[in-house]
């Protein structure tokens, strides 16, 4: 770890004044994953803002119907957030399917979507990694490369976002609010994280000096028919091998709307909307979740020790797609009931 | 639970704390925060010392360019091969209690490397920040050489080994294996293999060295032995023992990583004495991969049944790594010529060379690796033979040692077969794979066991009662959570007759009485003799001050005649004539009356042939239950039953082989440090990526102690209990997912992509 200076900024002009006017500043949410990242000397900043006198904090309802997440609230606040867990039970599910109790109590919703890929060789510096130091080369091609991508790869790197989070906010459309240097600006959920390409030193599309403060979801909730499934190593503290967040909506057994995106087997949160529309309007049946799956994989790529994961993605979204299409079957039966008197 | 306990007629019991559960007396002084480690120790005007870790697994260092690290106003030094100072120059000077043969890796010894993370410069400054980034800008060049690190291209170079290291046997063959092949009906032949190990313990390895002027040094070390850690540096450093006192009071966590000196000692007490100050040396998680671990092996096992369902013929072989410059050895397949009864025996072991840290003993070395291959093995066996796995143990149960050529003192493996599978409900066991379900999930029933040795070392201890009644007890032995405080307490009080509360265990000094590492599941049987002795020898001592009070009733009383209990001396045939033990102290006109145990370290075990076998056996079974789509595996039940002569403490002793068994799961099924051997380095080198189980992955775990009485392995019967629950549990897990999918997995650990 190197030495650097630490400025705890009072408003959010002031935050991003001070990120454009040091070079190699951060921004320091609950440093959970950036402490660690220093620690390694993977990162090195000069100068660290700390964020925690911003309040962005809240987690409010917005006049369409949707909620927007502070971005300083910390996962565990909002996971256990009473509307989150009404309306958005996908989002608590995948939050509580990530890091520790401890960890949720610290890190904080902006900061886990700027969290890095836990590449086991971006993390050793004494082995080449193109998102580490570009130009050096990827050492998990060709290496240990169990928890690497199978889809969006590149040459350049195979890394995967680690986030549980993030996957269900592709899910659910999420929205990203940003202030910098130029103003205010929001960036769809999909278009936040980036592909590794020939750029894998970059993780996101967020401007120099820029500074998420909030996310926004839609009123839309997914809340009767939904699944965060996540295959792991262990029960709790691991990355994700595969995750799945699936979400439905059901007109008796007819799938009106769907959401599908995947954890842990791409550089983002994969969301395929061309598998989602293999679904709606398809029966809620093993075979259209099928379909749905191998659509998923069909570009997939496996670079060795992650072969499996392209059979296990297929094998997931099906589980996933089920447990969502099973949930509160009674209760719309009921419903279904109850208006055809 | 269950448990039986036996009672000797050595023991007296009015007061009754052996056999019985007792909470850790360090129990408060850990949850209070009050007990300290090696690195808590924060002495005045400390420097901190971070070490830099080679990024190359072989070759040699070129450059340092250390002057820019020198300019930063606080570094004070930095020590590397060109500026270590000269030492001791033989291998032997650099050989510890444990060191196999070979030539001991000397820290910053020259610019060779010899496995990646090799410590190449300990950078020293005021403060640990400091010293770590001035670490991480430190410029060394390195010329890279091509290095090995496969164990599978090496198999071919691999070598039998000498004797070498303490335990080690070299495996002995008997009979013909090749004519029991022959004449078998039903046969078995199969490769298992699993993975390095690192112990990672929760307590990263540390030293803190307190200078004292004129080369007097007061030593915090994580280690397993104290002692171990002062006879390597007086050697290295020509230290006499009272200038290098070495202190462990508590370690969080060993499992066979502080058994030998680590490499902080060395350059913690080296920057200590070069700057005349006191330093510090902690290793970070990434270096705790950096040393020994649990050497990886290849295994073959071949069996052969005649028809009656008894073994016609044993062969298992193995090859483990060490590195180029030790041998490490370990008993991996010599139990495969223990544990089942047969005449034609072929055990093979052998070592391949490799560009890596010399393996280190690991919680049950060589047993826990032998027993994965036999006992799978063994499955493998039950079902070509057409026979359940545990009637066809019974059915090849031993009861005489027929690698040793003697019986048992005492086996009752028996018994945890029998009192194992009750408990588990083993009779409900349909054999067939798959044929087992709950609900949508597949049920598998899979069982194992193993075989440890029964140990006892040469022991000191000092009893030392003082004028208020208080018994303290000390002996230079360590505490690694095992409950090594309180069942030495739990003997003292016995022993003596007095409370808990008045007894105090001292340990982890090297100014108190010599004991041995802290291994081998010997502590309990050597320490806990030497406690017994040490206190009946202070008896003794007693009963003479109550001679000399001119007491009546002790003027013709010998030691047999008296007993000790509710903080009195007594006379056994009547117990109204008594005195209290305080009062001989003070009428003793002493601070303290006191004793020690009379056999000096060193001197016992090596007089006789030994009459029996002594040895501790377990047998496991396990439920695992697996989802047929995704193949995600759950441990939802264990029963692990052992037999392990008297057990002094059911409570620590049940902790114990919980921990057992959850390093079983952990074996079975996640555990592995895995090598890029690219770059001849572990790649998953911090607690994120090296799985080991949350309690999430942790069910039902009953653990049984079988009755076992033994007075040959020692006065008190015990066998020790550090390794035995160790035994069997990942065959076991691996024999049940057989049983619950079909799917036969020979590489452990079983992760998810083995069984898709």
């Amino acid at each position: 770890m190197n030495s650097f200076t630490f400025t705890q900024a009072p408003a959010v002009d002031a935050a991003v004044q001070e990120s454009v006017a040091h070079d190699g500043a951060a921004y320091i949410g609950g440093g959970t994953n950036l402490i660690d990242l220093m620690k390694e000397n993977v990162a090195r900043p000069t100068h660290l803002i700390g964020l925690k006198k911003l309040g962005l904090d809240a987690i409010e309802t917005l006049p369409d119907g949707g909620l927007r997440l502070g971005a300083l609230a910390t996962n565990a606040d909002t996971a256990w957030h009473p509307e989150v867990e009404k309306r958005y039970p996908l989002l608590s599910q995948a939050i509580l399917a990530g890091a520790s109790p401890q960890l949720r109590n610290m890190a904080t919703d902006g900061g886990n979507l700027m969290q890095r890929t836990r590449c086991y060789y971006f993390y050793d510096l004494a082995t080449p990694c193109n998102k580490r130091e570009p130009g050096s080369g990827c050492s998990a091609i060709g290496g240990y490369n169990r928890i690497h991508a199978i889809l969006g790869t590149s040459e350049q790197c195979i890394a995967t976002h680690p986030s549980d989070m993030c996957v269900a906010l592709a899910a659910l459309e999420a929205t990203v609010r940003v202030s910098g240097p130029h103003g205010e600006r929001t960036i769809p959920f999909e278009d936040f994280h980036r592909l590794p390409g020939t750029t894998p030193h970059l993780d996101n599309t967020l401007m120099p000096g820029e500074l998420i403060t909030g996310l926004d979801l839609p009123a839309q909730g997914f809340e009767k028919h939904f699944s965060y499934l996540k295959l792991r190593d262990r029960t709790s503290y691991a990355f994700a091998l595969v995750s799945v967040a699936a979400a439905l909506e059901l007109d008796g057994n007819t799938i009106t709307a769907a959401r599908l995106a995947l954890g842990g087997v791409a550089h983002k949160p994969w969301r395929d909307q061309a598998a989602e529309a293999l679904l709606v309007g398809q029966p809620a049946t093993v075979d259209t979740f099928r379909r749905a799956a191998a659509k998923v994989v069909e570009g997939a790529q496996g670079y060795g020790s992650n072969d499996f994961k392209i059979e296990l993605a297929r094998r997931a979204i099906v589980r996933a797609l089920k447990q969502a299409a099973e949930m509160n079957q009674e209760l719309d039966s009921n419903a279904f009931l109850n208006s055809n008197p | 639970m269950s448990q039986t306990i036996a009672t000797p007629p050595s023991i007296h019991l009015d007061t009754d704390y052996i056999g019985k559960p007792t909470s850790r007396v360090d129990g408060p002084a850990k949850v209070a925060g009050t007990a300290k480690y090696a690195a808590e120790f924060n002495v005045p005007n400390l420097l901190y010392g971070y070490v830099v870790s080679s990024p190359i697994a072989k070759g040699k260092i070129t450059r340092i360019d250390a002057a820019p690290v020198l300019a930063l106003p606080g570094v004070r030094q930095v020590f590397s091969h060109e500026n270590v100072p000269h030492l001791a120059f033989l291998d032997r000077s650099y050989k510890d209690d444990v060191a196999p043969g070979g030539s001991p890796f000397r820290p910053l010894h020259d610019a060779e490397i010899k496995f990646s993370q090799q410590p190449v410069a300990l950078v020293v400054a005021d403060t640990f920040e400091l010293a770590r980034y001035a670490a991480s800008i430190l410029h060394i060049e390195y010329e890279e050489a091509a290095h090995e690190t496969e164990l599978a291209r090496h198999i071919d170079d691999a070598y039998e080994p000498g004797r070498g290291k303490t335990g080690y046997k070299p495996p002995k063959s008997r009979g013909n294996f090749g004519r029991g092949w022959e004449q078998g009906v039903a046969h078995m032949e199969a490769r298992y293999s699993h993975h390095a190990q690192h112990h990672n313990p929760m307590e990263n390895f540390a030293t803190t060295v307190e200078w004292l002027g004129d080369k007097k040094l007061k030593i915090y070390d994580k280690t397993q032995g104290a002692f171990n850690s002062q006879q390597y540096l007086t050697k290295i450093f020509g230290l006499s023992k009272d200038q290098a006192r070495v202190i462990s009071k508590y370690t969080g966590g060993g499992f066979g990583s502080g058994l030998r000196p680590q490499y902080q000692l060395f350059l913690a007490v080296m920057a200590a004495l070069e700057l005349e100050r006191s330093v510090r040396v902690s290793l970070t998680r990434q270096q705790m991969f950096s040393f020994g671990h649990r050497p990886e092996t290849l295994q073959h096992v071949a069996m052969a049944t005649n028809p009656d369902g008894s073994l016609a013929g044993i062969n298992h072989f193995a090859v483990a790594e060490t590195s180029q410059f030790e041998d490490f050895t370990e008993n991996v397949v010599g139990w495969s010529g223990m544990l089942y009864d047969c005449k034609n025996v072929k055990l093979g072991y052998r070592l391949a060379k490799l560009d890596v840290f010399t393996p280190l003993d690991m919680r049950a070395p060589g047993a826990a690796s032998g027993s994965i291959a036999l006992e799978i093995a063994m499955d493998e066996m039950a079902y070509a033979a057409g026979l359940d796995p545990l009637e066809f143990r019974l059915r090849n149960y031993s009861d005489f040692d027929q690698a040793e050529k003697l019986p048992y003192s005492s086996k009752n493996l028996r018994a945890c077969y029998h009192e194992g599978a009750a408990k588990f409900g083993w009779e409900r066991r349909s054999p067939e794979p798959g044929s087992m379900r709950d609900d949508n999930l597949l049920v598998g029933w899979g069982m194992g066991g193993g075989i440890w040795d029964a140990s006892k070392q040469p022991a000191q201890v000092l009893a030392s009662l003082d004028a208020d009644g208080h018994l303290t007890v000390s002996s230079g032995t360590n505490e690694i959570g095992t409950g090594t405080y309180t069942i030495m307490t739990q003997i003292a009080a016995e022993s003596m007759g007095l409370p808990l509360e008045a007894v105090t265990f001292i340990l982890g000094d090297t100014t108190l009485p010599e004991s041995p590492l802290q291994g081998g599941s010997w502590t309990a049987a050597s320490v806990g003799t030497a406690v017994q002795e040490a206190c009946t020898a202070l008896g003794e001592e007693l009963l003479k001050q109550a001679k000399k009070m001119d007491h009546p009733a002790f003027k013709d009383a010998k030691i047999d005649d008296v007993q000790f209990a509710n903080g009195q001396l007594r006379l056994r045939s009547d117990a109204t004539q008594a005195v209290v033990l305080r009062d001989l102290v003070q009428a003793s006109g002493e601070p303290k009356i006191e004793a020690k145990n009379s056999k000096l370290p060193g001197l016992i075990g090596m007089v006789k042939p030994p009459k029996y076998s002594m040895h501790a056996h377990n047998a496991v079974f396990v439920e695992v239950k697996v989802d047929p789509d995704l193949m995600t595996v759950h441990v939802t039940r264990v029963v692990n039953a052992v037999a392990a002569g008297r057990i002094i403490n059911p409570k620590t002793a049940r902790s114990q082989v919980l921990g057992s068994v959850v390093w079983g799961i952990s074996s079975a099924l996640m555990e592995e440090s895995v090598m890029d051997h690219r770059f001849g380095r572990f790649m998953n080198h911090s607690l994120a990526e090296y799985h080991v189980p949350v309690n999430a992955d942790i069910h039902d775990i009953d653990v049984i102690f079988v009755h076992e009485e033994d007075a040959a392995v020692n006065p008190l019967g015990i066998k020790g209990l550090g390794e035995v629950g160790l035994l069997g549990v990942a065959a076991a897990v691996a024999n049940a997912i057989y049983h619950a999918t079909g799917k036969r997995v020979r590489d452990l650990p079983i992760t998810i992509d083995k069984l898709l």
